[in-house]
This record gives C-alpha cells, structure tokens and sequence, in this order.
C-alpha cells in the first residue's frame, strides 16, 4: 500500500509524468531501492482504476507514450487517511514510518501527530506485552521481551525524529 | 621544608618507559607540588577561602597564645629589673643605721612610706636630698622639694578623683610631677616620691647615694613552680591539639582534590608533597595572622592585673629564640600531622579509603598514656607531705604527669565516643539519625572534641588550684579578729607619745575605741619556750587592759586571762626574771639583751578585752618601772576598733591619723582584707581562652558539618520530600553535635576536677570549688546551640526541591 | 495543541495550568493533569522537558507559580509548607532514581522511617518495614547499610519505603534509572503490584518506553506542557 501512497502524496504538489514521479521517489525514498519503472505503471494503473488519480493529459513523442497524472480530491484523502493511521507496530517499520513522516512534511500535515499517535500505539502494543509477561511462564517472559525491545526500539526512533523534525522539514521542503 | 627526598627524587627502576618525559625530579618537583598545594589553599573559590581563613584564624590564635607564653621570660625579668632598679638597700623596720654611705652632696635620705588604701597598695618614699648630685630614682627626671611629690599616673588619677579624697588627707604633699614608666613596674601601680625637710637618717630612714640593687632575687616558691609548669602544659598543649585540628580543616575535600590528581596520573608521593604544601601555606598564614593577633592583643595587656600589677604592652615581647622556634615549630608541626594523618588514607585514583574503617578502636594503649600520668603524679603529691620544696625532678615529674593525663584525655575521647555511640540504639528518629551518623564515623567529630576536651579539662584543673589557693590567701589569721579591727604598730614611744596617739586615734571621726602600749616579747632565761609579752603604758592605758584596782606609776602588774589557754600567773609569777632581745639583726649589730625581773610586788590581776577584743595576758608595766627605750626592737602597738557601719572610710581616715602621727607607721586590718583578687585575671583569662578554643573548634566542627550535609544532599532532600520536617533534620544535626560534645565535656570535667585535686593535693590545699567548671559548660552547650543554628541556613539551602534534580 | 487531561472527574489528583520556572529557566508551562486512584500513569518526555517539575509540583514539594493541584478537596499549591510535608508524610509515597536512602541507617530503618515520622514506635513500625521487604524480596538486606547492597536491592528497598504507609499516590521519578534491565523490571513488577493491591495510584516519571509499559496510560511533557496521549491517533 505504501509506495501508492507514496506516489499519491508525490502527486499532491502537482501533476507528473511517470517517469518524473519515479525519480522523485527514488530521489526521496528510494536509497537502496529505486523503484522499477514497471512498478510506477503498475502502481498508477491501480490508483486510476481506483478513481485516486486521473489522466491529465498525454504526450506523444519518439517513444512511448507518456501520460500525465494528477491527484483527485479521493486521493487527497487517502493520503491523509492514511499518514493518520498508526501503523501496527511490527519490526522494522522504520522505512514506512519515515516515508509517512517525509510525506507527512512535504504534504504540509501534521508529522508530529503523525508520531505521537504512532508511539501511543506502541506504547499500547508494549502494554500488552507487558501484561502477557509478567503474567506468563519464562517461554512467555523471553518472547514478549524480544518484541518488547524492538518496539522500544521503534519508539526510540519516533522520539528522537519528534525531536528532530523541524531538521527533517529543512531538509525534505527546498 | 625544602628538602630533597631521594626517594622520591630519583625515579625508581621499572616504573614506565624511562625514555617519556616524567616532570620535574627532587627538589624541583618538590617545590612544584609544595606550590600547587599553596594554590589550593589560597584558590578553593569561597568555600577555599573560608577554609583558608579558618585555618589561618586557628592557627593564629594558636601562634598567638605561643607568642605570649614565648613573652613570660622577657615579661618577669622586665619587671624584676625595674624592680630592682628603685629598690633602696632598705634597713629592717627599726633597725638603727648601719653601714651607710657618709653624707656627701651625692647622698639622700630615705624612708619608705608605702601605705593600703582601700586594701589596696600604695608604694612611696620620702626623699630629702643632702647636696645637689644626690640621686635620682628611676622614671623621675627632679627629685620633689619638701611638700611636693611626684607620683605614678594611676595614683595621679585617683588623688584626683572623689574615690581617692581620703588618701589625698594623707598625703599632704603637691604634686609636681609624674613618674615615667621606666620607675614603675605597671602602668597601673599605685607609687609616689615625696620630698620631706625634716628626714633624718634613723627610724627607718637611710642614707643611700644610689638606687637599685642587685641582691639576687628570692628563690621561686613550689607553689608557683607547679602553678607556672602546669599552665605551660594546659595553655600549650590544646594549642598543639588546636593546630592540629585546624590544619584538618576541610580535610575531606582536599583528599577529595587529591583523589581527582591522582586519577590524572599525580603518584602517591606526589599527592602527599601537595596536601604538604597546602599545610605549610595553612601554617604560614596562621604565622602571619598570630602575629597580627598577638600585636593587636598586647595593646590590652594594661588592662592584665597579675598580684595588683599590671603590664605594660612592651614588657610582652618574646624572647628572640622562643619566637624562632615558634616560627619553625608551628609549620612543621602541622606538616607532620597532615602527612600522618593522610598515612591512615589511601588517596587512590577513584577516590579516598580510609584505612580500615570497620576496625575498632583500642582502649589499651589510650589508657595508659593518662595511667602514666596517673603514676607520675601521685608519688608527687605523697612526696609533698614530707618536704613541700621541689627540686627540677619534681617539677619535671608534675609536668609531665598533667601533661601526660591531658593528652590521654584527648587520647581516650575517640574511643569513648565510638564505644558510647555503638551502644545507642533506638530513640526518637532525630536522636536515631544523629547516632547512626556518628556510628558511621565519628572519627572526626571526636577529633575536633579533643581539642575542646584537654583546654577545658586544663582549665577547670587550673581553675580549682587557683580557686584552692586564693581561699588559702583569704584565709581568716584569728578567731579574734574581726573586719573593724585595725592594729598600727611603731617606734617605742614615750609615755606622753603613748597617751597622745590614744587620743588622736580615740578622736578619728569613726574610731569607736583605741589603745596604744608598748610591747616586747620576753622569755625567761635558759629556757626559750616560755616567751610571754611585756606591755608598757601609764595607769591609764593600763587599766583599760586589765581589772585593775588602784595603780600608780611605778606599778607592775602580771595580767592573767580568765579561763585563757596560757596561766601567764603561774608561769611568770612576779619574780621571775625576763630578758628582752632583738631580732635577728639587732643581735648582729651588737645591740644587748635588756634583763628585767617582774617585781615581786607585782600584782595578779585579770585581763580585760582591748578594743579589738583580745587579751593582753603577760606583763603590765607602768613606764618608770622599766626602761622602754633600753628594750631593742620595742614597738609601740596601737589596737583600735572602728565603725562597722562606715568600716572603710573610718579604716582610711585612721590610717590618715596614723600617717599624720608618722608616714612610717605601718597600719593592717585585722581581718576582712579584701585584697583585690590578684588570680583573677590569670582565671578569667583561662576561661576566655577556654570560651576561645571552644569556640573555634564549634567553627571547625561547622566547617565539618557542613561538608557532611552537603554530601548527604540528595539524602536530605529526599527525606524532605518524603515529609520529613526540617526540624527533625535540625535536631538531629543537634544531637550529632550534641553528643560528642558532651562525652567530650563529661570526660573532660572528670578529668580537670580529678587532676585538679591532685595538684591541689601536691601544694597541700583542699578542693573549694568543685564547681568551678558549670560556665564552661554553659559555653559547651551554647557552642552545640551556635553550630546547629549556623548550620540550619545551609540545611534549609540544601534540603530545597533541586537537590532532587539528576541532571 | 495541548489537549485538556482525561476528565478530572472522579480524578484522585488532578492539576490544571501549573505554571514553574527556576530564574530564566521555564520548566512548567501551562502544565495539566490527573491521575485515578489505583492508575498508573506514565509521565514521559526528552531530559530537561520539565517531567520531574511536574511531579515534584503534583507532590507538593515545590509550590507552583501559577496553577493549582488538587488532591482530593484541597488544592496543594496553596497549603503551607507544614501540611505539605506532613501530606507527603502520610499519604503519599516517593521512589527516586538513587541516593533516597540514609546512608546512616540500616535498610530496615530506612523503610521504617516514614512511619516513625507518622509517631508510630519503632518496634512496631520496624515489624511493618519488615513485611514489606518481604514484599518487596529484599527482607535479605533487612540489617545491612544501603553501601552494603547492590542498586537492584535498594531500590526495593526505596520501593518498600514508598509503599511502608500506604499511600494513596506514589511518585516514582525514574525509579529504574540506575539500573539494569532485568532489575528494572522487577522494581517495576513489585511496584506496580504492591500499587494495585493497595489501589495506590502511580505518577512514574521515566524516559523508558518498557518502563512506561508498566502504566495503564501515558502522559507526554514536551516544552513544560503535559499532553495525555490517550486522546491522540483516535482522531
């Protein structure tokens, strides 16, 4: 869901060809992996059937032909929907986590509610694991503790990017 | 103190690479770390500086005290020498003139006319010059003409004054001028020079062609040996103490600083030089501030009265070689307690250890120190029933045992606080908090104790022996006398001299009755132990000492009392024959026994009680039959009661009488002598010294308090988040003053009042005042008080809500 | 963007507007909150966010400058000092990250010195310190001097303390600061079980996110203001 997502926000700031959406994901997101152009299409393809975006105009030149997309307001939407949307805290969810704080900024919402609602939910989760440990036998004590410290991990991450997002916001709005 | 230490001076084989620069080596890293030490001293920012100040404030006062004791020689030989200087060779009362100068134009005749006013001292002389080189005594630029008189500055006030009115009748003289100091031995000495026409050499006056004289003085008595030698132990020895406590003032934050120069790589030794060198900077400004202080106190010497003189501030000077020592003494010696005391910690990188903690004390070798002492001075005080006189063995012995039993006073205290503390348990929370704080060390509290604990043990010890030796002074002579009795005593004088000083002193407004006789003792030849009394009068006088019949002049009467200890009728019933003799030096000069029989006509009669109420038993005898001017050194005795409702000024105005009949007259009260208490201001000087030491040992254990508070911070503001008042905080930083305070006074009255009565023992005196110690006890509670008050701002600061704060 | 605190209906300690500084330094801000009794609350946030004001303002140890925290009926900020203190005494219960403990006085002593602060005799005060160091699995260090144990044992001892009279609130301001993690959970296990048998309510001040687990909710300060996650992410 996410790289949509991604393409959705990217599209907020005005209507792109494909090609210029995926370097601008690459140029943001992609470090180790930049995105396939086929992923692009594919991806667009699916949030056009959806009615998220709409063609808005086509190019014909010496090769193939290249469409320009633009956002609908259902899309605005989704993309806010989802950058409200706590993530289930699982391990190694950093890269959607910055990829929603990044859009977050570029998109002019609110990343730090976006991070406070993110640490409440892992907050909750590590609650639970709590519970279930001290109630549990040791196999219980040394599972939940494993989960226990990634998620502490994760909420780490989320306190110090809280700290640091007027950096971030430098950084990701030239 | 800038000696090479090769031990340290040279480096030692496998202690790192010798190829790496190690800084300076021997006497350069000696005199590197003796200097970083100096600047820690001087440099600790506020909390440094206060601790600097103490330190040096302590010491000085200690420097000081040294100072003065280093003055004593210089004080007495200033004194006997100006003494001497004005002394005349002084024929005994009476005494005809012997081997005198011829009178020439260099020559003077003398007469001493010392006088008592209001119990008081007035020293003074008659002066007639014979020619113009005659001398001059000492601090006196012209001798007085007749009728004029030169006196000290203090009698010059008191003519002055109202107080001094009946003593201006007495000296009839106009003052011309004032004796300068070199002439007195105080500035407060009551002295005068009177010139008088009419002196003649004989009746006590001499003719002298100089002043001074250098008999050599009079050996000191054993009393004062003892007095002199303990007061030299107790004044120095807290002194001792004193600096070495106050040299380990702020001692846990300076191991602290060592600590941290050792985590930076500075070695063991080097750390010692370092705490050295900030003793030594300690010690040298302690030198400097005793000076000040000693400078500064001698301004008040004048107002010292030791035995009815005063000081003058010059006269306390030490002496050259006593202070030389005091400068080398005082920096070595808190050098040597600094690095024996640092002996017992180990300063290592990660902090300071104190060596071995948990061990505890031991009571053997404490207790034999005063048990020593013990020893040495009870053998002492058997050996003073047989002879009171003390060769320097004795003397050596007595110092030593105070000395002794004081130390292992301040030896025993630590002990006797640890095994007291140890014990406590329970009690009410602040008591709880405060005896477990001391139970984690009391080490330092019982260290600054100590101090207090051998300066108050010495003082109430001192205090007693004073206090035993002044009641010994005040002591009443006889069951007789009685406070307005007054007795004169003269010349043998003539029946008319006789009857008319009766009169004179009969008419003295205040002089409710009075007879005058001549008297001699007598003893029956061959047998000395029967020495009776020969009076001589007219009827008169005669029958008011005895229940007298008839009498006529030529009478002769055996006077016997009635129910008397002496049967004066039986032993010397008329016939007897008597011999008459002089004192000693009337015999050396030649001058006959005058031999008498009581006339077998004489009368046994029944005594009468005189003016002052006593007896005169032996024999009466009317003028024409004895010669009285044939019997050597006769006196005339005048005996006289006056007014006990306006006792003192009839005292004076009968001395007025008595000088106006002759200034060399001598008068004496006869009981209720209110001698101006001449040990009172050796005793109120101890105990200021006492308060003093008290209370710079109160500011030391400030000083350690406070350093304990503040590493209990965060302790103490836990405790007060947790709801603890401060005033239970407050009292238990009071009982944790409190109760070392008070084993340290408790061990302390134990030992003054015990060393007390033993010296009191060695002069052979009882024990008056057993409680002479409660004001330094006052001054030991009040010293608890001002401690926990001077901590409480601090406790207050420390136990604020940010001692809670981590970060 | 502060959210006004869960209700402080039925709240057992609330506070609403705390205002603190220490001289040029803002450590409270407009601060809000409350607490239930027999919750435990998390309060959470970067160093120097002013946490540790909070509590030490909820507990009455420092007088806001402006605000008001009520406990029960009475509002603290306005109490004298005395009756803070003999508050704090009686009702409430401290935790701190280290150096809470007498050095002087033996473990016993030390927990049961609440209690002789209350007036109760020290035997009987000494035999409910017991118990609770053996509540709290520490009964072992009952005579030894808080030098003498490990940081895992004295602040059981500090927990044991806390809880030694009863206390309706308990401020624990990184009660586990010092330690390890498996000795940080377990004063966090004992503690928050000894709180919910005693319905004593929790204010745990920790920069842990494993210790703040142990709460039932979370409260967030950031820049002196105190922001009640349990609001956030349900909008």
């Amino acid at each position: 869901m996410s790289i949509g997502h991604t393409l959705l926000a990217l599209l907020e700031s005005g209507p792109c060809h494909g090609y210029d959406l995926k370097r601008a994901f690459d140029a943001r997101f992609g470090h180790d992996r930049p995105l396939h152009y086929g992923q692009v299409y594919a991806t667009m393809s699916r949030l056009l059937k959806n009615g998220l975006v709409e063609v808005d105009g086509i190019e014909h030149g010496d090769g193939p032909e290249r469409k320009r997309y633009a956002i609908t307001d259902a899309g605005i939407t989704d993309v806010g929907r989802w950058l409200a949307e706590p993530e289930k805290p699982e391990p190694y969810l950093q890269s959607v986590l910055y990829t929603k704080v990044v859009v977050a900024l570029l998109t002019g919402r609110d990343a730090d509610s976006l991070l406070d609602a993110q640490r409440t939910e892992h907050l909750r989760l590590m609650r639970e694991l709590t519970r279930r440990k001290v109630s549990g036998d040791l196999a219980d004590q040394l599972i939940c503790d494993h989960a226990l410290f990634h998620l502490e991990a994760d909420l780490r991450w989320l306190e110090i990017t809280a700290a640091r997002l007027d950096q971030l916001a430098e950084a990701v709005r030239p | 103190m800038t000696a090479r230490n090769d031990e340290h001076g040279t480096p030692r084989p496998g202690r790192g690479p010798a190829d790496r620069p190690t800084g300076p080596a021997g006497a350069a890293a000696w005199f590197r770390d003796l200097r970083m030490g100096a600047r820690f001293t001087v440099a600790g920012g506020r909390e440094g500086l206060l601790r600097a100040v103490l330190t040096a404030l302590a010491v000085g006062l200690g420097v000081a005290v040294l100072a003065v004791a280093a003055s004593v020689p210089h004080l007495l030989d200033e004194r006997d020498r100006r003494t001497a200087a004005r002394q005349v060779d002084t024929p005994l009362e009476f005494e005809q003139p012997g081997h005198e100068p011829r009178k020439s134009s260099g020559t003077l005749v003398y007469r001493d006319a010392g006088t008592d006013f209001r119990d008081k001292k007035v020293g003074g002389a008659l002066l007639r010059p014979e020619g113009a080189d005659a001398p001059v005594p000492p601090g006196v630029t012209d001798l007085p003409r007749p009728g004029e008189m030169v006196v000290s500055p203090a009698l010059g006030r008191l003519l002055d004054t109202d107080a001094g009115k009946l003593l201006r009748e007495r000296l009839p003289y106009r003052t011309v001028g004032t004796i300068a100091p070199a002439g007195l031995v105080g500035p407060s000495e009551l002295f005068f020079y009177a010139g008088d026409g009419r002196l003649a050499p004989g009746d006590g006056a001499v003719r002298i062609d100089h002043f001074g004289d250098d008999a050599p003085g009079l050996p000191t008595d054993g009393e004062l040996v003892v007095l002199i030698a303990l007061a030299c132990v107790i004044l120095l020895l807290p002194v001792g103490v004193f600096i070495s406590a106050a040299v380990r003032f702020g001692g846990e934050g300076r191991d602290r600083r060592l600590a941290a120069l050792r985590l930076v790589g500075a070695d063991g030794a080097t750390a010692r030089r370092i705490a050295a060198g900030e003793a030594l900077c300690g010690a040298l400004l302690g030198l400097l501030a005793g000076a000040g202080i000693f400078l500064f106190t001698r301004g008040f010497a004048t107002h010292v009265t030791v035995r009815d003189v005063t000081l003058f501030p010059s006269d306390v000077t030490p002496s050259p070689a006593l202070a030389a020592l005091i400068a080398v003494a005082v920096p070595v010696l808190t050098v040597v307690v600094t690095l024996s005391a640092l002996r017992r910690v180990a300063i290592e990188p990660l902090g300071v250890v104190r060596g071995a903690p948990t061990r505890r004390r031991r009571l053997w070798w404490r207790l034999l120190i005063p048990a020593v002492g013990l020893a040495l001075l009870v053998p002492s005080t058997v050996a003073v029933a047989r002879s009171p006189f003390y060769g320097p063995v004795e003397t050596a012995m007595v110092a030593t045992g105070a000395a002794l039993l004081l130390i292992g006073v301040a030896a025993v205290l630590p002990w006797l606080v640890e095994a007291c503390v140890a014990r406590f348990r329970g009690g009410p929370l602040p008591w709880q908090l405060a005896t477990r704080r001391l139970q984690a060390g009391s080490g330092t509290a019982a260290r600054a104790v100590s101090g207090i604990t051998v300066a108050v043990a010495g003082a109430i010890a001192v205090q007693m022996v004073l206090s035993g030796m002044q009641s010994g002074h005040d002591r009443p002579g006889g069951s007789v006398a009685s406070w307005s009795h007054v007795k004169a005593s003269y010349r043998p004088g003539t029946p008319e001299e006789i009857v008319a000083y009766t009169k004179a002193f009969r008419a003295t407004p205040g002089v409710q009755d009075a007879v005058a006789f001549v008297e001699q003792y007598a003893t029956v030849p061959g047998k000395e132990h029967d020495v009776t009394t020969v009076h001589v009068a007219d009827c008169s006088v005669l029958r008011t000492l005895a229940r007298i019949d008839s009498c006529r002049e030529g009478d002769v009467f055996v006077a016997t009392e009635k129910d008397g200890e002496v049967n004066t009728a039986g032993r010397f019933p008329p016939g007897t024959a008597l011999e008459m003799d002089g004192f000693e030096r009337a015999k050396e000069r030649g001058t006959p026994a005058y031999r008498w029989t009581v006339p077998a006509s004489a009368r046994v009669v029944e005594t009468l009680p005189g003016p002052t109420g006593d007896h005169q038993y032996g024999v009466l005898a009317t003028p024409s039959a004895i010669d009285a001017r044939a019997i050597p050194d006769a006196r005339t005795t005048v005996l006289a009661r006056v007014d006990p409702g306006d006792r003192d000024d009839s005292v004076e105005r009968f001395r007025n009488t008595a000088a106006a009949v002759d200034p060399g007259m001598r008068v004496w009260r006869l009981g209720g002598v209110v001698k101006e208490n001449h040990l009172a201001a050796v005793e109120e000087g101890l105990t200021i010294g006492a308060v003093c030491v008290l209370a710079l040992i109160a500011l030391s254990m400030l000083v350690g308090t406070l350093e304990q508070l503040r590493e209990r911070r965060r302790a103490l503001s836990v405790l007060v988040a947790c709801g603890t008042s401060r005033a239970t905080i407050g009292w238990s930083v009071l009982w944790q003053t409190a109760v070392p305070v008070a084993l340290g006074m408790a061990l302390a009255v134990g030992s003054g009042l015990g060393l007390g009565r033993l010296l009191l023992a060695l002069i052979d005196e009882r024990v008056r005042d057993w409680f002479a110690f409660v004001p330094l006890i006052c001054a030991g509670a009040g010293m608890i008080v001002l401690v926990t008050v001077a901590c409480l701002p601090a406790l207050w600061r420390l136990t604020r809500p940010e001692g809670l704060r981590t970060e | 963007m502060t959210r006004s605190p869960a209700a402080p209906s039925g709240s057992l300690l609330a506070a609403a507007g705390l205002h603190k500084a220490y001289g040029p330094t803002t450590a409270l801000a407009g601060a809000d909150f409350s607490v239930h009794p027999g919750e435990v609350v998390a309060v959470m946030g970067p160093s120097g966010s002013g946490k540790s004001t909070l509590l030490h303002c909820l507990a009455g140890i420092v007088r806001p400058d402006a605000g008001t925290v009520r406990y029960g009926a009475r509002d603290l900020s306005a109490l004298p000092d005395a009756e803070r203190s003999a508050l704090r005494r009686t009702e409430f219960g401290f935790v701190f990250q280290f150096g809470q403990l007498v050095p002087e006085l033996t473990c016993l002593e030390n927990v049961a010195l609440p209690l002789r602060l209350n007036g109760v005799k020290r035997r009987e005060a000494e035999l409910q310190a017991l118990h609770r160091l053996e509540q709290l699995e520490v009964a072992d260090a009952r005579g030894k001097r808080p030098g003498e144990i490990s940081g895992g044992q004295s602040q059981r001892v500090a927990v044991a303390r806390a809880l030694v009279t009863t206390p309706r609130v308990i401020f624990a301001d990184e009660p586990t600061g010092a330690l390890d993690s498996l000795n940080g959970e377990r004063v966090m296990r004992l503690l928050t079980e000894a709180a919910r048998d005693t319905r004593a309510a929790v204010v745990l001040v920790t920069h842990e996110a494993r210790v703040a687990a142990y709460s039932d909710r979370e409260v967030v300060v950031r820049d002196g203001r105190a922001r009640d996650m349990a609001g956030v992410g349900l909008s």
